[in-house]
Formats: structure tokens, C-alpha cells, sequence
């Protein structure tokens, strides 16, 4: 233990020297525990030195000895380098046990077909761990983390509704190649009867409760060349898939939310105001941005989200 | 170095305790023997299983699965952990209430393996009174050359405990090889070395000052003593008489010769001191650093023998017994304590017997909590983790009931096939027709129905389907 003056009163040795005659200091040496764990610390340091990159020279720094690490760079090139922290976490990345392991499933996923992972349970499982991943990566941040979307600018991939279509096949087209979705503002075509007249009949077709006689006026706009809209909302209304107009006989409604809406006259109000203002939606192209496997396995994630078609 | 009166440091006072030999160094001996071979033997132990390693007992942390013989324990049966450990809790109770520290004394492996390394130092270095003489001896070839092999052979002993308990963790002859070619995990060596380091420490440096001053079960057991625990005493009445213990001498030899001029039994050899691993006289009493291995007991009743005397001048006696009253070891105490330990084997017997054979597990998604259907219905998702913790794949179907007018999607699987051992998710969605009137939570139940198994029967989970009502 150290010895301080208060308690051994006053039997502590002094360094020899006095100042101004009276000031004196005591010698209260380090412990030797704590000496020896420096000592420790400084030959740690000089070993340090030779196994690992530590002094800077010029522009450049001592590299180590016996600490090279080998790893396969993203052009495929082997690389040996010295030891570092990011050529250790590539390594891990390709080498680790649970890359390797997983790099198993995922040659298995990318060689298998649609049907083959949709029907595998064990495919399916692996496929939406990673899938979540890549999703939250990627698409939340506009169509959410559950994928539930944002009426008017975001469609919602949860439900059972697809603009442009539900099939694998379509959907991997819908993120590799992007999407634009599109309807003409006919608010300068059409007046505002019209527009009222139109938006009745719209909302008829889903089964809402409507004027019966501005709904058939509405329907010759709809289904003749006056609107035209059955062009692309075909004469039934279902929508054409190609187009990627909404089919309007459902109870979804991704740009207007009319399910929200207080009252019949409200809902027809939001129906006129897609009709005169149109509508112009943008999904980005993933083509270059995602591999075709990670497509593979949004395209399946997605799928799966609202049940799929 | 401080040398006042307000040391905070004890410097170790070096005992060197004697050999004996008797009934219960015998009983030690055995114990010992068992628990080494079980300790030491057990990771390389085999075990016939369908699926899994081939090791009887391995803590396989990576799988989460912990194989003991046949007992497969998973992620989800860790509180049998928590079950073992009450029962060593109040096994220790019980046990401690009636006979004292016997867990000290004959089980901790601080006294077991103190008692090997001390077996090892007597075999380098010779009895207690040779090694007295070594260490005061100065320093030369056959000193140096006994120091060092003491000490390798207990840094060899250490080493293997490390090692041994580092099997546990893996498939222990590969486990074996690596470390050795350096090719072992991280943690294999970090076990095995802070191990070996203990090891070393404990039993043969610390020794005795480990259970006087760092082990806390030392100091809690005094709590469950009572008047009526036995405990390694010594007959004072019969030891000293009426004028003290006393050596024998040509005028005190014999019983009579001693009855008459006053002196006890005790004939003051110093045996009983000799041989305690703990340095303490046993004839001061009960002390706190007596760990009852009952060697003095040895020590004594082998001078009873000798000197053809009756045995038991120390004996295992508890308080009240040695004051000659009747002294019960089943009391309200012991009987509660035993009652206790019982209900919790029973407990974890039962837990462990009735292991359910799949795990199933309903985590609804809650991003979003539900979603309105185009055909006007609302649809819930669900995901489903189930786990198969039998040998054999099971094929199990998955329903619902309890929900009237819905349907259950879980994609395109014709069946669902649990791998043995495996589990596997499964997102599961739940349409439902809405109404005003339903508006609000339902509970409905998922049923996994395994499929030609007749032995498992349906397990069904509840779950909550969220119905946003209506449409206005």
C-alpha cells in the first residue's frame, strides 16, 4: 500500500530536497503493480509495431510483418494486402461460416425457377429473410417497410391489387425495368358536369351509392370517345394491366383515399379531382442497381406480400 | 509495503497439510475418482442419434441445440437451466441444514482439485514435514528441479481442465485436433487458457484463501446452520477432562493413569491440525474456515486406534448431540427444504418428459396490421415459426378455427415438411369478410396438424386477427 502522510503520521521519506528552505516533497512512489502494467503496456506497443501497420513514413506507413490477408476483390481479382480492418471484413464476408453458408442457399435460390421457390417452403423461408433485408434497403423507403404504400403517391404492394399486374413475371418486369403510370389531366377537356357526371359513374362501378341519372351520363363520357376513358379502364372498368390503370369495380383505391372519405358527396369530389388533375407516377428502374438474383428475390418477397396472382 | 497495524493485506501463513488415511479420505478418494472420470471422459463419450453429432453430451451454442444423451434441449427449453439450478439451490439448503458444509467438503471442485494438486506436490516433493524442509532449505538443483516440476505438472493439470471443459462446446476429438494445429476458434483458446489460468491460480496458488475469503457459499451457509446440523466437532469434555489435553508422558499413559490426574483423551499430538487443508485446530471449535472434509477425523480416530482407545474424540456430532440432546435431522426445516427440493425435481422432470415435440410460434406482422382486400375483405398476415424437435421429418397441415368465414393462404406448398431438428417459417395470411359490428380484435386459433403422426397431437396457437370494420 501507499503511504500518505495523514496516515502513518508523518513517516513518509521525502525526496532529499528542500525549496525555499521549507518545502519539502514526499516520495510517494507508484505501486509496482501499476509500474509493471505499464512496462507491459510499452512492450505491447513495440510488439505492435512489427505485426501491424503503426508508423507513418513520408506519405506512406510501416505495413507489419506475417499479417498479410488474402481476399477476392469485386472485380474477382485475388488480392493479398496487409492487415486491415476492411480487407478483414471482406475476407469474413466471402470466407465467414455463415457467408459460406449462406452463399449455399443463395446458388440454390438463383438457380431455381419461380414456381420451384414458391413452392418450397424451406426456398421460401430463406427467400423472405433476405428478401426483407433488400426490401427495406430499397423499396421502403417509398412503398414502406410492410410494403403498405402511401395513397396518392405510393401503391400499396400488400394488397391484392396490382396496377401492372401480379404474376412474377410481372413484377420482376415492374422492378427491374421500372414503371411509369400515367392518366391525362381532362380537367381543360371536359367541363365540369361532365367531369361531376364521370365521377359518379366511377364510383357506380365499385358499388357506391350514387345519382342514377348523372351516373349514366356519366357512363356515355366513359365508354364513348367524349372521355375515353374505357381505352384504358376498358368498357368494364377493370383496367388494363399493361397500362397500368386501376382496375376501378374494386374497393382499392391507391391515389384517392375514398374508403376515408366523410360522405358520398366527398368521395365524388376526390374522384373529379383525379379526373380533371390526372395523374403521373414514377418507379425507378432496378435493373442496374440490384443483381438479377436480389430481383429474383424482391420479386418473390413481393409476391408474397399480398398473396400474389 | 505497509507494515502498520492498518494493513488491508494478509500475507498467506503456508500450510502444508499432512496425508492421512481413513474412512473419510477413502470416501474422498472415490468422489474424486467419480468426478474426474465423469468430467474428464464424458466429452469423449459417444452417442448413437439419427440426427445430430455422435457426442453423448455436447453444448452446441452456434445450432442452439444441446444435446445430453437423448435429451435434445433447444433455445426455448433454456429455463430448464434456470430448474437445474434451483434444485442445486436447494439441494444445497437441504443438505447443508443436516449435515453442514458437505458440499465443501467432498463436492466443490475448489477441494477437489486442491486435493489433486496437493497429491501431485506430495508425490514431487514429499510429505508435510519434507516439504517444510524444501522450502526452508536455500535454494539449490534438487529444490529448483521439484519447484518446477510441481508446478508443471499442475500447469499440465490446468491445462487439461481448461481444455476438457472447452470439449463441451464442440465435437471434442476435431476440437482436439484444431487447437492443436491452430485452427480452433477464437473462444476455444480464450476458454482453454482462462481456464488453465484459474485452474493454476485456485488450486494451486490460492487454495484454502479461495473458500475463506472469495467464495460466497462459504459465508451464506453458515445461514442454514442450526443447533441440530451435524458438523466436524470436537469432544471437549472428553478431550480435556478436567485439567486439559495433555501429551502422554510415562506418568499419563494410560486411560486410568489420565482419569485420575485430570487429563482428557486428547494427547495433544497435533495430528488433527496437520492434516487440515485449511490450517485452522478443529479443538478451537467451529470455525468459519472449516470446510468440513472431515480429515481430522481421520487424523484422530487413527491415534484412537493406535492407542486402542474408542474412536470419536472427533467426530461429526451437532450441537445439541455433544451437549447430550436429543438432536432430530428431521425437523420442520429439513422436512420444508426436502419438500422443496422434491416439488422441484418433480417440476423439472415433468418439464423435461413432456418436451413438445414441435414448437410452434405466431408473430403477427404488424407493418401493415392488416390490409383491405379489393373484393372488400381485410387479410392479416402471420408469420409462423415452427420447429421440429424430433428425429423424424414430420409433414404438418396448417388451419384455422375459431373465425367464422375466413380463409387461410400460406402460399403454394402442397405440404409443409419439417426437417428433423430443423425449424422453418412460414408466412401465413388470414382473409376475413368485414362488417361494422366486427370491428375491433378477434382471437381465432392457427392449428398445425402434424400429418401421419398419430403420437403428436394438434397443436393450436392463439392468435389476433385486427378487422379495421366497414367501409362507410
Amino acid at each position: 500500500m501507499n503511504q500518505t502522510k495523514g496516515k502513518t503520521g508523518g513517516a513518509v521519506q521525502t525526496t532529499g530536497h528542500a525549496w525555499d528552505g521549507d518545502i519539502q516533497e514526499f516520495n510517494n512512489p507508484l505501486p509496482s503493480w501499476w509500474l509493471w502494467s505499464f512496462y507491459a503496456t510499452v512492450v505491447f506497443a513495440v510488439v505492435y509495431w512489427i505485426f501491424f501497420p503503426a508508423w507513418p513514413v513520408a506519405n506512406s506507413y510501416t505495413k507489419g510483418v506475417m499479417n498479410n490477408i488474402t481476399f477476392v476483390d469485386s472485380e474477382g481479382h485475388k488480392k493479398t494486402m496487409h492487415w486491415n480492418t476492411r480487407a478483414l471484413l471482406i475476407k469474413e464476408l466471402q470466407e465467414g461460416k455463415t457467408a459460406v453458408l449462406s452463399r449455399e442457399y443463395m446458388d440454390k435460390v438463383a438457380a431455381a425457377g419461380y414456381s420451384e421457390i414458391l413452392g418450397d417452403p424451406e426456398m421460401m423461408a430463406f427467400t423472405r429473410s433476405v428478401a426483407k433485408g433488400l426490401f427495406g434497403d430499397n423499396c421502403a423507403p417509398c412503398h414502406g417497410t410492410g410494403g403498405a404504400g402511401v395513397i396518392g403517391l405510393f401503391p400499396n404492394l400488400a394488397d391484392d391489387s396490382w396496377l401492372w399486374g401480379g404474376s412474377v413475371k410481372n413484377i420482376e418486369t415492374t422492378i427491374s425495368d421500372g414503371r411509369l403510370g400515367f392518366m391525362p389531366a381532362f380537367g381543360d377537356v371536359l367541363s365540369e358536369a361532365q367531369i361531376a357526371d364521370t365521377a359518379s359513374y366511377v364510383l357506380s362501378l365499385s358499388g357506391q351509392t350514387v345519382d342514377a341519372a348523372a351516373s349514366a351520363r356519366g357512363k356515355a363520357v366513359f365508354q364513348t370517345n367524349v372521355g375515353g376513358c374505357h381505352y384504358c379502364h376498358t368498357p368494364a372498368g377493370t383496367g388494363l394491366k399493361s397500362q397500368g390503370a386501376a382496375n376501378l369495380t374494386d374497393q382499392i383505391w391507391s391515389i384517392i383515399d375514398v374508403n376515408g372519405a366523410a360522405d358520398p358527396a366527398a368521395k365524388k369530389a376526390l374522384v373529379e379531382q383525379v379526373i380533371a388533375k390526372g395523374v403521373e407516377r414514377r418507379m425507378p428502374s432496378w435493373s442496374k442497381r440490384l443483381t438479377p438474383t436480389q430481383i429474383k428475390l424482391l420479386t418473390v418477397y413481393v409476391h408474397e406480400l399480398g398473396g400474389g396472382q | 509495503m505497509d507494515t502498520g497495524k492498518d494493513a488491508l493485506y494478509q500475507q498467506r501463513i503456508p500450510i502444508y497439510p499432512r496425508s492421512v488415511k481413513g474412512r473419510f479420505r477413502n470416501f474422498k478418494w472415490v468422489v474424486l475418482g467419480l468426478a474426474y472420470g465423469v468430467y474428464f471422459l464424458l466429452p469423449w463419450l459417444r452417442w448413437q442419434r439419427s440426427v445430430g453429432p455422435d457426442q453423448a453430451v455436447l453444448f452446441d451454442i452456434a445450432a442452439r441445440k444441446f444435446y445430453i444423451f437423448n435429451l435434445v434441449a433447444h433455445a426455448q427449453d433454456l429455463f430448464w437451466l434456470a430448474g437445474l439450478m434451483i434444485i442445486a439451490a436447494l439441494l444445497l439448503f437441504f443438505v447443508t441444514g443436516i449435515a453442514g458444509r458437505v458440499f465443501c467438503g467432498y463436492f466443490c471442485f475448489q477441494t477437489l482439485w486442491t486435493d489433486v494438486y496437493l497429491f501431485i506436490e506430495r508425490l514431487v516433493q514429499g510429505d508435510r514435514v519434507a516439504r517444510i524442509r524444501l522450502d526452508k532449505s536455500p535454494w539449490n538443483t534438487n529444490k529448483l528441479l521439484r519447484k518446477i516440476a510441481t508446478h508443471v505438472l499442475w500447469l499440465v493439470v490446468a491445462f487439461w481442465t481448461g481444455l476438457t471443459f472447452t470439449l463441451y462446446w464442440g465435437d471434442a476429438p476435431r476440437l482436439l485436433v484444431k487447437w492443436f494445429t491452430g485452427s480452433a476458434p477464437f473462444a476455444a483458446y480464450a476458454t482453454t487458457l482462462f481456464l488453465t489460468a484459474t485452474t493454476y491460480v485456485m488450486a494451486g496458488l490460492a487454495r484454502e484463501q479461495v473458500c475463506t475469503y472469495m467464495c460466497p457459499y462459504a459465508r451464506f451457509q453458515a445461514a442454514m446452520f442450526d443447533a441440530d446440523t451435524r458438523i466436524v466437532a470436537y469432544d471437549v469434555a472428553r478431550g480435556e477432562g478436567a485439567q486439559g489435553r495433555h501429551k502422554i508422558t510415562r506418568e499419563l499413559k494410560t486411560r486410568e493413569q489420565r482419569r485420575q490426574q485430570g487429563a482428557g483423551d486428547c494427547i495433544d499430538c497435533g495430528f488433527c491440525v496437520q492434516v487440515c487443508p485449511t490450517g485452522i485446530d478443529i479443538r478451537d471449535g467451529l470455525q468459519v474456515q472449516c470446510i468440513s472434509c472431515a480429515l481430522c477425523i481421520d487424523a484422530c480416530d487413527t491415534i484412537m486406534d493406535t492407542l486402542g482407545w474408542e474412536r470419536g474424540l472427533i467426530r461429526y456430532t451437532s450441537e445439541k448431540a455433544s451437549e447430550g440432546k436429543k438432536s432430530p435431522v428431521w425437523k420442520p426445516k429439513t422436512i420444508a427444504y426436502g419438500l422443496a427440493l422434491l416439488i422441484a425435481i418433480a417440476g423439472l422432470m415433468w418439464s423435461v418428459s413432456s418436451q413438445a415435440p414441435i414448437e410452434v410460434a405466431v408473430i403477427q406482422v404488424r407493418q401493415p396490421l392488416f390490409v383491405r382486400l379489393s373484393d372488400g375483405r381485410v387479410q392479416n398476415s402471420y408469420e409462423l415459426h415452427l420447429e421440429n424437435k424430433t428425429n423424424e421429418p414430420v409433414d404438418v397441415a396448417l388451419m384455422i378455427h375459431g373465425l367464422a368465414g375466413a380463409e387461410l393462404d400460406v402460399g403454394r406448398f402442397e405440404a409443409v415438411t419439417l426437417a428433423p431438428q430443423r425449424s422453418l417459417h412460414v408466412l401465413a395470411r388470414v382473409r376475413c369478410r368485414s362488417n361494422h359490428s366486427e370491428k375491433g380484435s378477434r382471437s381465432f386459433f392457427l392449428d398445425v396438424i402434424p400429418q401421419k403422426r398419430k403420437d403428436i397431437g394438434m397443436i393450436s396457437v392463439s392468435a389476433t386477427f385486427y378487422m379495421p370494420g366497414a367501409r362507410r
